[in-house]
């Protein structure tokens, strides 16, 4: 397969299954099975359908660099343990993080309350099934050397600074964590996990000597080891996207605004994917009809140039997991397939209340969170455009490489992302940047105005957080270089339209 | 192995914080602040008269920085076993030794450290006064409201009931150890709308109580989420236009928000604010004056004291459209060679950050509906979508939905478009307003009329 991301020296992934030996609560806390079965029935006490329990020790480090200091140092703790109780569409939690026996036992009589009839029995032997192991860090990055990890900061910092004499500010940042869990389920399921992430990332100020200031930021990382940024993903080649940002916007004109072909470029733009169709296919929404999606399965919502994958089986990904959160196997799973839907992304309760698969999306933020569908790697397949063909085709119209964020509504279809980089293109020639500007569509139709798609697919390099219901996942997007016939930009720039006709 | 077997009921957090304190002291730090949350959590979400979810739980943290001479570090964790908090603590020390020298840091002069005397009225325990069948009834009366009040509303995301409790504990090795209490209650509804040809509109309302007995009724609730819902029905989209821009409070809010932002020290100092070296200058049109205030009883912002241990107070942040406070804390307020206004906000992990008391924008005296009447062609907004804000440019671009303002009326729904502009404008161009000033969080402003807004559509 030709996305496999991550720089070249990185150890080959084995791509078999098999089943992982890291028993990390079993040690750590001295756990049975027994004591994992008596919390279960504790959790069906009260007679619900199914009850699983999530186990999570997670310790995280973050250091930052500001003004070339030093400025903050930090390290984190947190465990738990959530109990779920399913009872027909009813679910019932509990957390605690207090992992004594007793205290566990509270939290599995509290959340058994959702469910009111004579107590279930539990499986009897809990069986562990195989799993890919798609992030095998020998040494995580929370364990490193932290000096190491300052001498990441600095040399970014450094080569933010010698980018151009313009560059005032330079924050850079560096986070990581080692998640480890354990999930076992009343139907007999037991999966365990260890997930390392680490993030790199620089943010600039550059000010022109007449006042004129402007932002830029990159970042990247993945499920990887330190080592991972001793590569291309080095800090000085973040460092330089951000100083380069903010140098160009110094320059930046006023965004247009209006309807108009626009362009996207490949790699993070497939943030564009995550919000028009990826959540509004999220199974819980179309459960429940309240997407804009609901009802269109095997329907055409992209024009046939588009295909749509959510990947979670990619190795070093930062969407990326050998199990989810309710202990099931990530799959690559197509969304969209030649423009026609396919599939939605769910989890246990969903898949069992439609009677669809189960695509091994349940997800949650920590051990105080429900499981629900969520997105891991979603991106576009590359198509067979040349990419300097598509711009050479657009006579108006906008060329957005970079974006913040974005937003969807997933009941009316209607989304946001917002574009940090930018620029026009004029008669088939990308010439000025333009200045921050919202893009707005609506997720149902905005695909099948596609009509262009590169050979260029990019992933992003590892940045982007989802959020959904109050609880943040990381997550992945990718796209080629793709052209939109119309999408309205939300600039600010005066067209010579006539003013305001209903 | 660890054990943890405290009980998060009989710990005593004050003596505990204090203790970790003195260990920090005594491994070598020259300075130390501990910090203590414990809370609990109830909510229920009720959906088509059915219950779909119930949660319940407690939960508690420790947060320490420690500083050692001009270099600081600090740890966090949940585990609050003899073996945790040694980690805790070593950690941190161990940490300490590998930032650098930094002169502007530190704890807050002695003399500024206290807690406001009196009774702020944060907490009230009948948040959990409800059996948990009357917590459900409420998530589910507000649903029904929302479903009975028109038949085009088919479908909804659910009647929600929240109810929380947190106790916050702060001591620093200057002898400061405060604590306090809040409490929160809500009710919410998100009610779904269909039009016959299948295209459905959501929208939410809520309400939020730091008492039940200060809760709205689950009805008024639910009968707003649907007015809200059904009028979007519908929506279409508009050519682009500069027109005059209504915000409603919901969103108002919002924009006020950037303000916050905007005067945050951390931002300042740094440069990366667009209200960066404007202190004393005209930002904002005259009309304008906002307030911060943490002293408000009963705010959803209010406290005794900071996340540094100085006690809240009320001060100007724009008084009749001049810049006069930034927002800062200890640190900050060294680098910008001021003093702290007791804005640090203190989570678990780092370096205290800039929160607000109680921040609002000043009412003005015309109600909504006479400031809508003035405009013969305009736009109302209900909903932003997405952050398409620069603080350091201002550069100011959002999606929105809300309803068309047609000859000093509200006529029909509209969606799909953007608002824009720059936010060193956008304050200078608020030209009315509301007396609607209510506060549903700590950040709160009235509707407002702003000009020279450019909205993007067909």
């Amino acid at each position: 397969m030709p996305l496999l991301p991550g720089p070249a020296h990185l150890n080959p992934v084995a791509t078999t299954l098999n089943i992982p030996n890291s028993r990390f609560f079993f040690h750590r806390y001295g756990f049975a099975e027994a004591d994992l079965e008596k919390y279960l029935s504790a959790a069906l006490s009260a007679g619900g359908d199914y009850a699983d329990l999530y186990f999570e020790y997670l310790s995280s480090t973050s250091l930052s660099v500001d003004e070339s200091l030093v400025k903050s140092a930090s390290q984190g703790i947190s465990a738990g343990c959530g109990v779920r109780v399913i009872s027909g569409e009813r679910t019932g939690y509990a957390y605690t993080d207090d992992l004594s026996p007793e205290r566990i036992l509270h939290a599995a009589r509290t959340a058994a309350l959702i469910a009111s009839a004579p107590a279930k029995q539990t499986s009897a032997a809990f069986q562990q099934k195989p799993a890919r192991s798609l992030y095998p860090v020998t040494l995580p990055s929370v364990n490193a050397d932290i000096l190491a990890k300052v001498d990441l900061l600095m040399r970014a910092d450094k080569a933010a600074r010698a980018y151009d004499p313009r560059i005032v500010e330079v924050r850079v940042g560096f986070a990581d964590e080692q998640r480890n869990i354990l999930v076992v389920g009343s139907d007999g399921a037991l999966a365990e996990d260890s997930q390392p992430l680490a993030r790199l990332n620089v943010n600039c100020i550059a000010k022109t000597e007449a006042g004129i200031s402007a932002r830029g930021s990159a970042g990247g990382g993945g499920r990887v080891a330190l080592d991972y940024f001793s590569t291309d993903a080095s800090p000085e080649h973040f460092a330089n996207d951000a100083a380069r940002q903010a140098i160009l916007q110094l320059d930046a004109r006023e965004a247009p605004a209006g309807d108009m072909e626009v362009v996207l470029g490949p790699g993070w733009p497939g943030v564009l994917l995550h919000e028009a169709v990826g959540h509004g296919l999220e199974a819980d929404f179309n459960r429940k009809q309240t997407s804009a999606f609901a009802g269109l399965m095997g329907k055409r919502v992209a024009s046939d140039k588009c295909t749509i994958v959510d990947n979670g089986t990619m190795p070093w990904r930062r969407g990326s997991l050998n199990v989810d959160d309710e202990g099931n196997t990530p799959q690559n799973t197509v969304l969209i397939e030649n423009g026609i839907l396919k599939n939605y992304l769910s989890d246990k309760l969903s898949s069992k209340l439609m009677g669809i698969h189960n695509t091994g999306n349940g997800r949650r933020e920590s051990y105080e969170h429900i499981p629900m569908p969520r997105m891991t790697n979603t991106y576009m397949l590359a198509g067979q455009d040349d990419p300097h063909d598509i711009i050479r085709s657009v006579k108006n119209g906008l060329y957005a490489v970079n974006f913040g964020g974005g937003q969807v509504d997933i009941t009316n279809g209607k989304f946001v992302f917002s574009a940090s980089e930018a620029y026009l293109i004029e008669d088939g020639k990308i010439t000025a940047p333009v200045r921050g500007a919202t893009l707005i569509g609506n997720g149902p139709d905005v695909l099948t105005r596609v009509s262009m798609v590169g050979h260029d697919l990019k992933l992003d390099e590892g940045i982007g957080t989802c959020g959904k219901d109050g609880q943040a996942v990381p997550v992945g997007v990718g796209i080629p270089t793709v052209k939109i016939d119309r999408l309205t930009v939300g600039g600010t720039a005066k067209r010579e339209a006539p003013p305001l006709m209903q | 192995m660890p054990t943890a077997t405290e009980n998060a009921t009989t710990t005593d957090l004050k003596q505990l914080t204090a203790d970790i304190v003195k260990r920090a002291m005594q491994g070598g730090a020259t300075a130390a602040e501990c910090v203590a949350k414990e809370g609990d959590e109830f909510s229920t979400v009720v959906r088509m008269g059915e219950v779909e979810t119930l949660k319940e739980a407690g939960s508690r943290a420790l947060g320490v920085r420690v500083f050692f001479g001009q270099r600081a570090a600090s740890t966090h964790t949940s585990d609050f076993s003899a073996e945790g908090i040694r980690t805790l603590v070593e950690s941190a020390l161990a940490l300490s030794k590998i930032t650098s020298e930094d002169p502007f840091g530190g704890l807050p002069e002695a003399s500024l450290l206290g807690s406001l005397p009196g009774d702020l009225d944060l907490y009230s325990d009948d948040v959990y006064s409800l059996p948990s069948a009357d917590r459900i009834a409420y998530a589910r009366r507000a649903e029904k409201a929302a479903l009975d009040f028109d038949v085009r509303i088919k479908n909804s995301d659910g009647g929600s009931f929240d109810a929380g409790t947190g106790r916050k504990v702060l001591a620093n090795s200057l002898g400061f150890v405060g604590e306090y209490r809040r409490s929160s209650c809500s009710v919410a509804a998100v009610p779904i709308a269909m039009t016959d040809d299948g295209a459905m509109q959501r929208d939410y309302w809520y309400a939020v109580s730091r008492s039940l007995a200060g809760l709205e009724s689950p009805e008024k609730v639910g009968r707003i989420a649907a007015e809200r819902t059904v009028r979007r029905l519908g929506a279409r989209r508009v050519k682009t236009a500069q027109v005059p821009v209504v915000f409603d409070p919901m969103v108002s809010s919002s924009i006020l928000g950037h303000i916050y932002e905007g005067v945050n020290g951390d931002s300042v100092y740094r440069g990366a604010s667009f209200l960066a070296g404007k202190l004393g200058e005209k930002i904002a049109a005259e009309n304008v004056t906002v307030i911060d205030d943490g002293t408000i009883v009963g705010g959803f912002g209010s406290s005794p004291f900071d996340g540094e241990g100085v006690p809240s107070r009320r001060k100007a942040i724009i008084e009749r459209g001049i810049l006069t406070n930034y927002l800062l804390n200890t640190y900050t307020a060294k680098k910008l060679n001021m003093t702290t206004t007791a804005n640090a906000s203190r989570g678990l992990a780092g370096t205290p950050g800039i929160g607000v008391g109680n921040f609002f924008l000043q009412a003005g005296v015309k109600t909504p509906q006479q400031i809508i009447a003035d405009i013969p062609d305009g736009l109302y907004v209900t909903e932003f979508l997405g952050q398409g804000v620069n603080l350091v440019t201002g550069d100011y671009s959002r999606g929105v939905s809300g309803l068309w303002i047609r000859n000093g009326e509200l006529t029909f729904p509209v969606e799909e478009i953007t608002v824009a502009g720059n936010l060193k404008d956008m304050f200078f161009h608020i030209s009315e307003i509301a007396n609607d000033l209510e506060f549903r969080g700590s950040v709160a402003a009235p509707t407002l009329r702003i000009d020279g807004l450019t909205v993007a559509g067909e």
